[in-house]
C-alpha cells in the first residue's frame, strides 16, 4: 500500500508537461510485451507490484518509470523502452474503466 | 490309489515370520495412520507384510505416484494431523527423488517419518540392478535435512531406532528422521524365532523456554507501550493457537501473524496482520514466536527491544542456509514457543496490574479500529480488477470462500503467490483452517502436500480447498490420481497463469537491469504453445475437472459443480485462467 501511494504521489506530481500522445491499442499491447502487467495487472490494477494511478498527463509516468523511487520497480530505461512507448502505455492505463468499489461487492463485505 | 491316502506333494519351505512381520508390529507401535509410499524392491517384504500381516490398516498403504509425492504429501498431513505419516522409499532412487520433499519439511519444521529400503549385504544383491540401488550410506543423500537417521542391523536394533527416531521427530523443533530397513533383515526370518523387545514410546514433554527468561519477558510485556508479538510456525497444535489468543488478549497486544501456520484468529480486533509494517513500526517490544526469519521484524523506535522464543535454537544443521539471517534478539529464549505459551501467560498475570490493565484496553480499543480499518484497504485492493480476465486472484478466492464459508472447511494451499489473498479476507479461527507454506520453496510441494492434508481432514468430514499453482502442479501431477485412487476430497481450483511467473519477472528484472528490452522474458518461464488443459489433465486420472475458466461470472456456478463433487468423497478440480499474481 505505501508502494501504492508514492506512485500515486509522484504522478500527481507531473500533472503538468507534456500533452499524451499515444495509441490505446498500441499501449496495451507494449503493456502486455514489455511485462508491465507481470507486476501490476493486465488491468493496472495490481499484483506483486502497487495498483497504478495515472495522472492528467504522461510526463509523470515518464520520469517515474525511468527512475522509479521507493518500492520495488526496475527502471525501464530509454534503453530499454521509447518515450512514445510510454505514452502509449499511459494513453492505455487511461482509458481503463475504474473498479467497482468494494462496498458495492456483497462478496467482499462478509 | 483313494486320493486321501497318497503321500503329500513336497512343497518349498515359507518363511512364516519373516523379520519384516516384526518390523510392521514396531511401526504399528508407533500409531501410524498412513504409508505414503511408491513400490520397490528394497522394500518388497516391508511391503507385502504392511499389506497382509498388517492387514492394511494403521498404517494403510497409499500409494504414490513418485516418491516427492509420498513426501510432501506426509508432509501436508502432518500439519493437519499433528503427527507423522509413515513414508517407505527405494533406498537409493527413491530418496534422491524425495529429497526436495524431505528439505521442504526440514525448512518447515515438520516431523516426516521416512523408511528407507537397501540391501547392505553384498550377498543380497541379486541382479545389477540391485548393485545400482544398494548404498553403503543410504541416508546421506538427505542428512543435511534431517534430524537424526541410523542403519540398524538387526532387528532389536531396528526397534530400538524406530522408536527413537519418532521421539526425535516429535520434539521439538519437530523435523524429518529416516531409519533404514535392510532387505536382509525384512526378508529373512526373525532370528531364533522369537521377535525382539518393542521399546517403549512414553508420553513427550516439549521443552520450554528458561523460567527466569520468561520471567523478564513477562515483565518486558507487561511494562511496553507498544509490543508487537509476532508468530510464524508457532501453532504445532490447537492448544497453541488457544494460548496465544490467551496471551494477546491479556496484554491486549498488536499480534502480526506470519502465517507459517494457523497461530491466530485473521479477523481477531488485535490481529493487524493487515498493517504489519506499520504495526511493526511503531513497537518499543517485538517478540517472535517461532519466527522464521526474524531478522526482518524490526522497528522504527529507538531502543526497541527484540526477543526470540525458538526451538531450533535448540537444533540446525550448518550446511544449507535456512536458518536465515542473524536476528540479533536481546534476549533469545531457546525452547518451543506453543510449550512456554503457558508459563509465559502465568508469569504475565503475575505482574499484572490494575494501572496497566486499563491502559491495555485502551490500546486494545486503538488496535481494533486500527484491524477494522486494514480490513477495509484490503477489501478495497481486492475490488482492484475485479471483473478482469483473466480472472484476479482476488476474485477468485472471494469466489471460492462465497461457498465454503458456512462449512466446515480447510484452507491447505499455500497463498504467497496469489497476495494471500485468504489471509487477509476469509474469517480463520481454526488450526485446520490455514497450515502455512512448503518450508523450502522447493516447487513440486503444493499439490501432493494439498492431497495428504485433505487426507487428514477426511475422517473429520472438513471440505479441503488447495488454490494449486500451475507450474507446481506440473512437478508431481501423478498426486492427483492418489487423490481418485483412495477416494480423497479436495477441491483443486487452479491459479493458473500459464507461467512460472515468478521467473518471469526475475528475468525481466535481470533484462532491464542490463539496459536490454523485457519483451523477451516468455522464453524459458511462459508454461504456453501448448496451454495445459488441467481439466483433461485431471479427468485422464479419474478427476472432475472442468475449465479453463476466463470470464468471473462463470466462476461461481463450475466451483458449486466441483463442491458437491468434493461432499460426495471424491476429488475435483477447477482450472481459472488467471493474473499473474
Amino acid at each position: 500500500m505505501k508502494a501504492a501511494l508514492a506512485i500515486i504521489a509522484t504522478l500527481a506530481a507531473g500533472a503538468q508537461g507534456v500533452q499524451p500522445s499515444g495509441s490505446i491499442e498500441r499501449g496495451k499491447q507494449l503493456f502486455m510485451s514489455n511485462y508491465c502487467y507481470s507486476c501490476h495487472g493486465t488491468q493496472g490494477h495490481g499484483g506483486a507490484g502497487p495498483r497504478i494511478v495515472v495522472g492528467a498527463t504522461p510526463d509523470a509516468l515518464l520520469r517515474y518509470v525511468r527512475k522509479p523511487t521507493g518500492g520495488n520497480m526496475p527502471a525501464y530505461t530509454s534503453k530499454s523502452i521509447a518515450d512514445q512507448d510510454l505514452r502509449d502505455i499511459y494513453a492505455y492505463l487511461r482509458s481503463i474503466p475504474a473498479s467497482p468499489p468494494a462496498k458495492t461487492i456483497p462478496m467482499l463485505q462478509r | 490309489m483313494d486320493p486321501a491316502q497318497q503321500p503329500p506333494v513336497p512343497e518349498a519351505a515359507t518363511i512364516d515370520r519373516p523379520g519384516s512381520d516384526f518390523m510392521v508390529d514396531v511401526l504399528k507401535s508407533l500409531g501410524f495412520e498412513y504409508c505414503f509410499s511408491n513400490p520397490a524392491n528394497t522394500f518388497r517384504s516391508l511391503h507385502e507384510s504392511l499389506i497382509n500381516y498388517g492387514g492394511n490398516a494403521a498404517p494403510e498403504f497409499i500409494t504414490c505416484t513418485h516418491e516427492e509425492i509420498a513426501t510432501a504429501m506426509a508432509h501436508g498431513y502432518a500439519k493437519i494431523e499433528g503427527r507423522p505419516a509413515l513414508v517407505v522409499l527405494h533406498g537409493t532412487v527413491g530418496t534422491q527423488h524425495a529429497s526436495m520433499a524431505v528439505y521442504d519439511a526440514f525448512c518447515d519444521r515438520v516431523p516426516v517419518y521416512l523408511v528407507l529400503g537397501n540391501h547392505l549385504d553384498t550377498e543380497g544383491r541379486a541382479t545389477p540392478v540391485t548393485w545400482f540401488h544398494s548404498a553403503r550410506d543410504a541416508a546421506a543423500v538427505i542428512r543435511d535435512f534431517t534430524k537424526w537417521d541410523d542403519t540398524p542391523v538387526s532387528l532389536g536394533h531396528f526397534a530400538e531406532s524406530a522408536v527413537r527416531a519418532y521421539k526425535l521427530a516429535m520434539t521439538p523443533p519437530t523435523l524429518p528422521v529416516a531409519v533404514i530397513a535392510d532387505a536382509h533383515l525384512q526378508e529373512h526370518a526373525i532370528e531364533g524365532g522369537a521377535a525382539p523387545r518393542i521399546p517403549k514410546l512414553g508420553a513427550l514433554a516439549p521443552p520450554q523456554g528458561d523460567a527466569a527468561a520468561v520471567d523478564e519477558l513477562a515483565r518486558m510485556l507487561v511494562a511496553a507501550e507498544n509490543p508487537v508479538l509476532v508468530a510464524d510456525k508457532l501453532a504445532r497444535t490447537p492448544a497453541g493457537l488457544a494460548r496465544f489468543v490467551e496471551l494477546a488478549e491479556l496484554l491486549q497486544s498488536a499480534v502480526v501473524d506470519r502465517k507459517g501456520r494457523m497461530n491466530f484468529p485473521t479477523r481477531h480486533p488485535l490481529d493487524q496482520s493487515n498493517r504489519a509494517a506499520a504495526a511493526l513500526a511503531d513497537a518499543d517490544l517485538i517478540v517472535g514466536f517461532e519466527v522464521t526469519d526474524f531478522s526482518t521484524a524490526r522497528s522504527r523506535r529507538a531502543g526497541a527491544k527484540r526477543v526470540t522464543i525458538c526451538a531450533t535454537d535448540l537444533f540446525t544443521r550448518s550446511n544449507y542456509q535456512d536458518f536465515q539471517r542473524y536476528a540479533e534478539p536481546d534476549l533469545a529464549i531457546a525452547g518451543d514457543g506453543e510449550a512456554t505459551l503457558p508459563s509465559l501467560v502465568e508469569a504475565v498475570r503475575r505482574v499484572m496490574t490494575p494501572d496497566r490493565r486499563r491502559l491495555f484496553a485502551d490500546r486494545g480499543a486503538k488496535l481494533a479500529q486500527l484491524h477494522a480499518d486494514a480490513l477495509a484497504d484490503a477489501r478495497e485492493a481486492a475490488a482492484q480488477g475485479w471483473d478482469a480476465s483473466p480472472i484476479s486472484t482476488a476474485r477468485m478466492s472471494s469466489e471460492v470462500y462465497a461457498q465454503v464459508r458456512d462449512l466446515d472447511w480447510s484452507l491447505v494451499a499455500d497463498v504467497i503467490f496469489m497476495q494471500y489473498w485468504p489471509v487477509r479476507l476469509w474469517d480463520m479461527t481454526k488450526h485446520y483452517h490455514y497450515i502455512g507454506g512448503p518450508g523450502g520453496y522447493g516447487v513440486g510441494y503444493g499439490a501432493p502436500a494439498a492431497v495428504g492434508a485433505a487426507l487428514a481432514n477426511r475422517k473429520h468430514g472438513r471440505i479441503t480447498i488447495n488454490f494449486q499453482y500451475d507450474g507446481d502442479l506440473m512437478f508431481a501431477p501423478g498426486c492427483l490420481w492418489t487423490a481418485a485412487h483412495h477416494k480423497i476430497p479436495l477441491l483443486t481450483v487452479m491459479h493458473n497463469n500459464r507461467a512460472y511467473h515468478q521467473e518471469v519477472m526475475e528475468v525481466q528484472r535481470m533484462a532491464l537491469e542490463h539496459g536490454r528490452s523485457a519483451t523477451r522474458a516468455h522464453i524459458g518461464t511462459k508454461i504456453e504453445e501448448p496451454a495445459i488443459d488441467f481439466a483433461k489433465l485431471a479427468q485422464s486420472m479419474g478427476v472432475h475437472g472442468e475449465g479453463p475458466i476466463s470470464d468471473p461470472n462463470d466462476l461461481a456456478s463450475a466451483i458449486a459443480r466441483a463442491l458437491e463433487i468434493v461432499k460426495r468423497g471424491e476429488p475435483a478440480l477447477v482450472d481459472v485462467l488467471t493474473q499473474p499474481r
